[in-house]
């Protein structure tokens, strides 16, 4: 393959983002112009990355497409290359990108130009994340993604978006500082920070536990887990929907993907070790944030709390270090992807037209907005993993995953479905049924073709994959089993150091 | 044509959901009732050649899930004890289709009610026709949803909406065991597939395992976690207590899914995993006692109830626990046969309370009713045989099927079976007096309506009529025709769908039993009548002078306080709490917000430092260098 693919894909937005940039003239030709650029070249992107998944070879475990550049002599290089299950991520990405597009321009008053510029941008990073093969330059991507989401937060965003916007940031930076000394001394110790190279090579079972910690500092704080999750509430209620949608759909998944990437692939022992941390943790978060979910007036932070239950499924499958358990947190991260876009979008529809998000506002939305009820009722359905929706798909195989492992961690985490059941529902009921809630949400439109086409397109995916996943299981088969076995090889071959 | 009867009612239910508005009313309405028709004549179809030629089909649609060995197909399983199901399922959903043509004839939404209606009988026919545990659990899931769509059907009704999310989450609470039984049978036997696992059944008998601590039998353990779904679907006591609530929902949709066919999904499930039940003595007395309880149970709140839904409801809840027991002493064929007839019989009754409804114009409570049976002869006929055939009056299919309950009970000759049939007669005959007086009190005596004119009560349309003489032919003859067939002595119907490992025979009931439970019913009439019409004065100082005893009937044994007070209740506040107090007052105030103010305090102390003045910068400078020279010379 001559034709650099991965890099196309990656930089196709920043290019588009930068022809925004030059756009001058009227303020409504700029608007004009800037839209159709943003549009043009997410939707070229995204079809991009579908060409790459049909020529992807599925046969394969190696990472493929690989590209390598040398950016610093003998130390860094910029390498990328994918395998079965970046490019699931990939392809969340491309497609979840037009649709922040699409609402950005529905919804956002002032500032469009920039706006878009800095929805491209942040695509660039996040498809950056799942690319590449060197640790410094994820680090770049991964901590680059803060920036454009900072100024989204910080400039779009509700009232109390400084506040949220700083501690967003805060969260996020402090774990980031430690996955950079990780980074350094990972140099230090194998002397390279080639992902490739370093997945063969096994660094000592000492360092790994420190290393192991200071990425999941960063990561537990991005995904995110309990008791770091605070400021993911805050983030989602102030940013404007298509950074929410960014941020549940895409942002959290980084770390999940860097989970299964780094602290697998890197650091088995202390994976080992910490596994048990991790289940504890993700079943409080399970439990914990249901509850809280419960009873929350504010629509977007009840999915925001959701959000981080579910990101629990995911820590818990992907620790399981089971193939129904790993091979269920990727589909659930998917999934999540999809689904956590399409409510966080659905709070967008009501809050563009009446200004609100808290629940009491409406009630009875169904006299008024019956295709809203109905793509709404979907998504809640699939936030409560119905079977039949790609929600229950990924849960339930985490959960057939994790009581291979340890049963009672199983059956508390299947009592957050009940739980989820609970919200979810409840939620709906007060937002869409009863009587029509008051005299001035009487104005509000149904539905327009814009929105239609979106929530289509999100709910045929949703309700597609959860009958027939099968093209996820095919993408990532491969790359799973090679994931096991490397772990476990590394694992015997440390306990076999231990025991000499 | 197994797929024609699987997915006809889905592109019924798909096509009237989306396009009901351009299709209008009535075609939507035609072509959703004919669709679930073709499917019902395909399934009698099938029954009739499962019945003469043994005919046996297992069809593999495509992959569902497949991760490792995890591997799951969508498929279409027929077997006898499928094809029963699917006459029950496809012939009563189109009678019913029809009926709601007339039912609904006033509301604003009839393509959604039918394409709700379609969904639900594609979802229980994917429920019944699946030869794995997770499509089951599909199906389960999905009749669950149907069953929470049409409950709030009426979503302006807050009640409807309350009674559509209780539903919902207590059958998630009997999903939850029904779940964790499935991971336990993949870990154990790596597999889903009913053939596998019952293949290995016999191997596995012996296991022990230890689970969360506690060393249990592993057959018994999956049993009682299966049974626990079992429990939530089919309203068995600790679970039960969505059911009366869910009569806010349309009377169609109260006959169709909470008395014929949704609710008896639990007894399917238990019938069809007869394989696992058989190895578990523990868990079929298990099964048996909650049956029994629950038989009682509903009854006795039936005999105080005044609504004459929930009645009919209660009702239902005791008939199931009929059927559970039947399987619990192992008499698994005729759970299914009393499945089968009271079906017919269940959804006759509530068929004709609908009429009366309609009649009375939405009056639901049997106190403001009465002697009207003059004025709607049709529905009081239809009504009377329903009620005949509950209480199981001879030679109707409810005589057949539930005295071969007690029988069969009797027979088996241990001590549960004894308790089991005495509590059978017993609830019997509670059955007959809490039927009869629904009859009285609706139809017979004074007139107690006041908002209706005593003229204005009129007989139902023939569209509502006819598909409720559909089901009273059924709920008289289902039981003399069956009877052989189902469960007769020499009977080779079931083949292997259903395992018996020691098969009661019942040759030879005494004498005494056979008559005693009919005799007893019969009595029954007599005895409501002078109670409810005749003399008032008795029940009211019976009522007066156990006033407890009525209170904890009439409210239903207290069951929704309770779990409001342990369950609904604390997990709000402690939601609440976790929220107040552990995010915003322990994480955030500790956590990012104590960070930044600690920040800001030591940035204002460091302030202080800068003051401008050189003679404070001079002191300083010469304060650091003495401690620089002092180290450097001592060290």
């Amino acid at each position: 393959m001559n034709f650099p693919i991965l890099s196309a894909i990656i930089f196709i937005p920043l290019i588009g983002a930068l022809f925004i940039f030059i756009t001058r003239g009227s303020q409504k030709n700029v608007e004009k112009n800037s839209k159709y650029v943003a549009i043009f070249s997410s939707l070229t992107n995204f079809l991009l990355s579908v060409f790459l998944w049909f020529s992807f070879d599925m046969t394969t475990s190696n990472f493929q497409f690989v590209e390598k550049k040398i950016w610093m002599e003998g130390f860094i290089n910029f390498q990328l290359g994918i395998d079965g299950i970046s490019i699931l991520f990939i392809l969340l990405t491309t497609f979840i990108a037009p649709i922040c597009i699409f609402s950005g321009i529905q919804s956002i008053k002032f500032k469009l130009k920039e706006f878009l510029i800095a929805i491209l941008v942040m695509e660039t990073l996040m498809l950056g994340v799942f690319c590449s093969l060197d640790l410094v330059i994820f680090y770049l991507f991964f901590e680059g993604g803060l920036i454009p989401m900072f100024l989204i937060i910080g400039i779009w965003g509700g009232p109390k978006r400084v506040y949220s916007a700083f501690k967003f940031f805060l969260f996020t930076l402090l774990g980031s500082v430690l996955m950079l000394i990780a980074i350094i001394s990972i140099y230090w110790i194998t002397g390279t920070t080639d992902v490739i190279k370093l997945l063969d090579s096994k660094i000592i079972q000492e360092y790994q536990y420190l290393l192991w910690l200071a990425f999941f500092s960063s990561f537990a704080v991005k995904l995110p887990m309990w008791p770091v999750h605070t400021w993911l509430p805050d983030a989602h209620v102030e940013a404007p929907t298509a950074g929410s949608v960014i941020l549940a759909a895409i942002l959290l998944k980084m770390a999940g993907y860097g989970f299964i990437r780094f602290s697998l692939g890197l650091f088995p022992v202390a994976s080992d070790y910490f596994a048990p941390l991790i289940f504890t943790l993700s079943i409080v978060a399970i439990i914990y944030t249901s509850l809280v979910a419960l009873m929350q007036d504010d629509m977007k932070k009840l999915i925001a709390y959701s959000s981080v239950a579910h990101m629990g499924f995911v820590t818990i499958g992907i620790f399981s270090l089971t193939k129904q358990g790993l091979e269920g947190s990727i589909i659930q991260m998917i999934s999540h992807g999809l689904i956590s876009a399409a409510l966080f979008l659905c709070v967008g529809v009501v809050y563009d037209r009446y200004h609100s998000r808290m629940i009491s506002s409406y009630g009875g939305l169904v006299n008024i907005m019956p295709k809203y009820a109905l793509v709404f009722m979907i998504f809640t359905l699939a936030a409560l993993g119905l079977p039949g929706t790609s929600g229950f798909v990924g849960e339930f195989l985490v959960l057939v995953g994790i009581f291979q492992i340890n049963v009672l961690v199983a059956i508390l985490a299947s009592l957050g479905v009940i739980l989820a059941a609970a919200y979810m529902l409840w939620l709906y009921r007060r937002v869409i049924f009863g009587k029509l809630a008051s005299a001035e949400i009487k104005e509000m439109k149904d539905l327009n073709t814009t929105e239609i086409y979106v929530f289509a397109s999100l709910a045929f995916l949703i309700l597609f994959f959860g009958v027939y996943p099968e093209p996820l299981f095919e993408t990532v088969n491969i790359s799973v089993n090679n994931l096991i076995t490397n772990y476990q090889d590394n694992l015997n071959f440390h306990l076999a150091l231990k025991n000499n | 044509m197994e797929y024609a009867i699987i997915f006809l009612p889905l592109i019924g239910s798909i096509i009237s959901g989306f396009f009901g508005k351009k299709l209008g009313d009535n075609y939507s309405q035609i072509l959703t009732s004919l669709f679930v028709g073709i499917s019902a004549i395909l399934s009698l179809f099938i029954f009739y050649e499962v019945l003469t030629q043994n005919y046996s089909n297992n069809k593999s649609i495509y992959t569902w899930i497949s991760s490792g060995n995890f591997h799951v197909n969508w498929s279409i399983n027929i077997d006898p004890l499928t094809s029963v199901m699917l006459v029950v399922v496809s012939l009563i959903s189109t009678i019913i289709h029809v009926y709601s043509i007339g039912y609904m004839s006033h509301d604003k939404h009839k393509p959604r009610f039918m394409a709700y209606l379609s969904l639900f009988t594609f979802a229980m026919l994917t429920l019944i026709t699946a030869d794995n545990f997770l499509q089951l659990f599909f199906g389960w899931e999905g009749v669950g949803l149907c069953s929470y769509l049409l409950i709030g059907f009426w979503y302006k009704k807050p009640a409807a909406n309350a009674a559509a999310i209780k539903a919902f989450i207590v059958n998630r609470v009997g999903d939850f065991g029904f779940a964790i039984g499935i991971f336990l049978i993949f870990f154990y036997y790596g597999t889903v597939n009913y053939n596998e696992v019952f293949d290995q059944t016999g191997l596995l008998k012996e296991k022990e395992i230890i689970f969360l601590g506690i060393e249990v039998n592993l057959i018994t353990l999956i049993c009682l976690l299966l049974f626990i779904g079992a429990m939530g679907k089919s309203a068995q006591i600790l679970l039960h207590t969505w059911l009366p609530d869910a009569m806010e929902g349309p009377t169609p949709v109260s006959a169709l899914i909470h008395a014929a066919t949704m609710v008896t999904a639990g007894v399917f499930l238990v019938v069809r995993c007869s394989p696992l039940f058989e190895y578990s003595e523990v868990a079929l007395n298990v099964v048996a006692i909650i049956g029994m309880v629950t038989a009682f149970f509903a009854a006795t709140v039936a005999l105080v109830q005044n609504d004459i839904k929930k009645i009919v409801a209660y009702s239902t809840c005791s008939q199931l626990g009929y059927m559970f027991f039947a399987a619990g002493i192992g008499a698994y064929h005729v759970a299914i046969f009393h499945l089968f007839t009271h079906a017919f019989f269940k959804a006759l009754l509530f068929l004709g309370s609908g009429c009366v409804i309609h009649s009375f114009n939405d009056e639901q409570d049997i106190r403001s009713m009465g002697g009207v049976w003059k004025k709607i002869p049709m529905t009081y006929a239809l009504m009377l045989i329903g009620t005949l055939a509950l209480t199981g009056f001879p030679f109707l299919s409810g005589y057949y099927s539930k005295d071969a309950i007690i029988e069969f009970a009797y027979l088996k000759g241990s001590t549960i079976g004894y308790y089991v049939a005495g509590v059978g007669i017993l609830t019997a005959l509670l059955t007959a007096v809490y039927s009869w007086r629904l009859i009285f009190k609706t139809f017979h005596g004074k007139y107690n309506n006041k908002k209706n004119q005593f003229s204005s009560i009129k007989e139902s349309s023939l569209i509502m009529i006819i598909p409720s003489c559909l089901l009273a032919i059924g709920a008289i003859l289902s039981g003399v025709i069956f009877k052989e067939i189902f469960i007769g002595n020499d009977t080779l119907f079931w083949g292997n769908s259903i395992l018996f490992l020691n098969l009661i025979t019942h040759e030879h009931p005494p004498t005494w039993l056979i008559t005693l439970t009919p005799l007893l019913v019969i009595s029954a009439i007599p005895l409501a009548y002078y109670l409810f019409i005749k003399n008032l004065l008795i029940l009211r100082i019976f009522i007066q002078k156990n006033q407890f005893l009525y209170n904890f009937l009439i409210n239903k044994w207290y069951f929704d306080e309770l779990y409001n007070f342990i369950f609904v209740e604390p997990a709000k506040k402690v939601g609440l709490f976790f929220w107040k107090r552990g995010d915003v007052n322990i994480i955030d105030r500790y956590g990012p917000d104590g960070l930044s103010k600690i920040v800001k305090i030591i940035s204002d102390k460091a302030v202080n430092f800068q003051t401008g003045y050189l003679y404070h910068y001079a002191f300083v400078m010469l304060i650091g260098f003495s401690v620089l020279l002092t180290y450097l010379i001592l060290y």
